[in-house]
């Protein structure tokens, strides 16, 4: 068929081109120029000292050797893996235990359309609202406070903001609310591709639903586990809105909820370019490895 | 069906104690995703007086009058929403409308940077904004479009992961012989794409349509750094200020009504639509 229309294909082609063109345009001008002055930023001194202005002058790798000599990067990369890990152990947990219930017909579970539209509503919540409200609900006299005396589980208010892993928990806690509803439809439709044949003979065999669930289904979803994880943690490295908004852009209580990009954000807001560059190139090699490991998995996934 | 039923009440866990078990984490998730929603919705509806007597589940009458505190108040909402709703829905139609377009020059096309194209539109997906934000507010910044919606629209034409979905669902929607049946009958390729592809398309733009309007009324972190002055900012840049602005002085049911301001727009239109938001999360991801 193509040798036919060889002469108007090659015609038509042309306009595959042109319908690429806004996207290349704007890619180019508002993404990979940016992508690329970050880079020539990096190797610059250039920031401000009180009312001075510093460089820039070519330091080579020298904001990269002040960066990583400084505790504060690991400090922050380790709050924002905490935070991660505390929000993601619980969401990959819950969200395996609904994806296996929704999937599983012999529950015939009821209303779950309503539980799926209720479990997936956080996540479009703007984050930075969903952040000042729990800071006013746990504030030391809000409504999570009165409700906890009321009931008499406390005497006095539990300062959640003063403390580092309420603060931490808090984190922690809205970045489940918000993705677990999502992981589980993720893991749902992993589940329902997975071969029915297979249940049923381990049925036949007289395998209990716990045996099914860590014997067949568990080793059959880890592609998707590792693509959920491996995205999660991209993600988890860009945590910004919830705790910059949660405790007012300072990581309060002493730093200790401080995530990078709120690190790299002061920097921008500071005017300290360089370290600026940086950062943002350190965080960008971090994602971009990530990134193959899950275009390794995933391509692995089409081939089957 | 019924004997395997009685064969697994046998073993481990029988099959009403599961069910019941499911339903209890259920309820149990569905209250933890809706409760600090239901508090917002009341105590947007209580007086400041009524707020210091401790926490109800009842809402009050008072939720006309925190709005209009917050109306007289200093922090420019109404100016917010609008602000919101311009950027978002701009960004929306040309998101959807060029990833459609993209979509569409990889899929019906063949030529020779195709798959070069492909590959990488797939490669920068993951990319985060905010590493580019540096060179990006330096580019901005030089174009004097400080304060202006233009750099927050018109970057979501070039939108990596709207224009794999597009593309996945042309893939089942899109079959190349209609294309070919337009092409006979005379219609120009543009043509072709404006009045036959693009109402093919209407459910997968549909779907995107919504996501990139609430990630965009959603978003902080780029807006924050462009927009400065008070008529242009957008909601979550006030909701910010809000947080760091001295509290006492804050009358608390005004600051309630400024927050569910804020998401309750987004929960009342997910609720007519979420049909169709929760399929679009699972189509995406089968081959995610």
């Amino acid at each position: 068929m193509a040798k036919v229309k060889r002469g108007k294909v090659v015609r038509y082609n042309k306009w595959g081109y042109i319908f690429l063109i806004p996207f290349v345009a704007v890619y180019v001008l508002f993404q990979l120029i940016p992508l690329f002055r970050t880079f020539y930023y990096s190797f610059f001194e250039n920031y401000r000292s009180g009312l001075t202005q510093i460089g820039p002058n070519f330091i080579g790798f020298g904001n990269y050797a002040k960066m990583l000599s400084n505790p504060d990067l690991w400090m922050y990369t380790k709050n924002t893996l905490i935070m991660w890990v505390l929000g993601f152990v619980p969401q990959i947990i819950i969200s395996l235990l609904l994806g296996a219930w929704f999937s599983d017909p012999s529950l015939r579970l009821k209303g779950q359309r309503f539980f799926k539209t209720v479990i997936y509503l956080p996540n479009l919540i703007m984050a930075s609202a969903f952040a000042m409200l729990f800071f006013t609900l746990f504030s030391d006299g809000g409504p999570i406070n009165e409700m906890l005396m009321q009931i008499g589980v406390l005497k006095e208010p539990y300062q959640f903001l003063t403390n580092v892993w309420s603060t931490r928990g808090l984190v922690a806690l809205m970045n489940f609310l918000m993705w677990f509803g999502n992981t589980t439809i993720l893991l749902m439709a992993g589940m329902m591709g997975i071969d029915t044949s297979l249940f049923e003979a381990a049925e036949v065999d007289g395998a209990t639903s716990t045996q099914v669930f860590f014997k067949i289904t568990l080793p059959l979803l880890k592609p998707i586990l590792i693509y959920v994880m491996i995205t999660s943690l991209i993600g988890g490295l860009q945590m910004f809105d919830v705790p910059q908004i949660l405790t007012n852009g300072k990581g309060d209580p002493m730093r200790s909820s401080m995530t990078l990009i709120m690190y790299l954000n002061n920097h921008l807001y500071s005017k300290n370019y360089g370290m600026s560059g940086a950062l943002s190139v350190m965080l960008f090699i971090i994602t971009g490895i990530l990134s193959l490991i899950v275009f390794k998995f995933s391509n692995g996934k089409q081939d089957k | 069906m019924l004997s395997v039923e009685t064969n697994e009440t046998k073993k481990g866990l029988g099959i009403h104690a599961r069910r019941a078990l499911a339903y209890i984490v259920l309820v149990i998730m569905s209250f933890l995703c809706l409760f600090w929603f239901y508090i917002l919705f009341v105590n947007a509806t209580r007086s400041k007086g009524e707020l210091t007597q401790g926490f109800t589940l009842l809402p009050s009458t008072h939720l006309i009058q925190n709005w209009k505190g917050v109306m007289a108040g200093t922090l420019p909402v109404v100016r917010g929403m609008i602000n919101s709703l311009i950027v978002a829905t701009c960004s929306a139609v040309l998101c959807t409308y060029f990833s459609t377009m993209t979509a569409y020059a990889i899929h019906v096309y063949d030529f020779k940077l195709k798959k070069f194209m492909f590959t990488f539109i797939l490669a920068i997906m993951t990319i985060p904004t905010q590493v580019t934000a540096l060179g990006f507010i330096q580019l901005v910044a030089d174009m004097k479009l400080e304060d202006n919606f233009i750099p927050l629209i018109i970057p979501a034409i070039a939108a990596p992961a709207t224009f794999f979905y597009m593309k996945q669902y042309m893939e089942s929607a899109l079959p190349l012989s209609l294309v070919e049946a337009a092409r006979i009958d005379g219609s120009g390729e543009f043509r072709t794409f404006n009045s036959i592809v693009l109402p093919l398309m209407k459910p997968a733009i549909a779907v995107q349509a919504i996501f990139t309007f609430v990630a965009n009324w959603n978003n902080y972190f780029t807006p924050a750094l462009v927009l400065h002055d008070d008529k242009m900012k957008t909601l979550p840049i006030l909701i910010a200020q809000l947080r760091s602005a001295d509290f006492l002085k804050f009358d608390m049911g005004q600051v309630y009504v400024t927050i569910a301001f804020s998401i309750f727009p987004v929960i009342i239109v997910y609720l007519f639509l979420s049909k169709y938001i929760v399929q679009g999360v699972a189509m995406g991801s089968v081959k995610g």
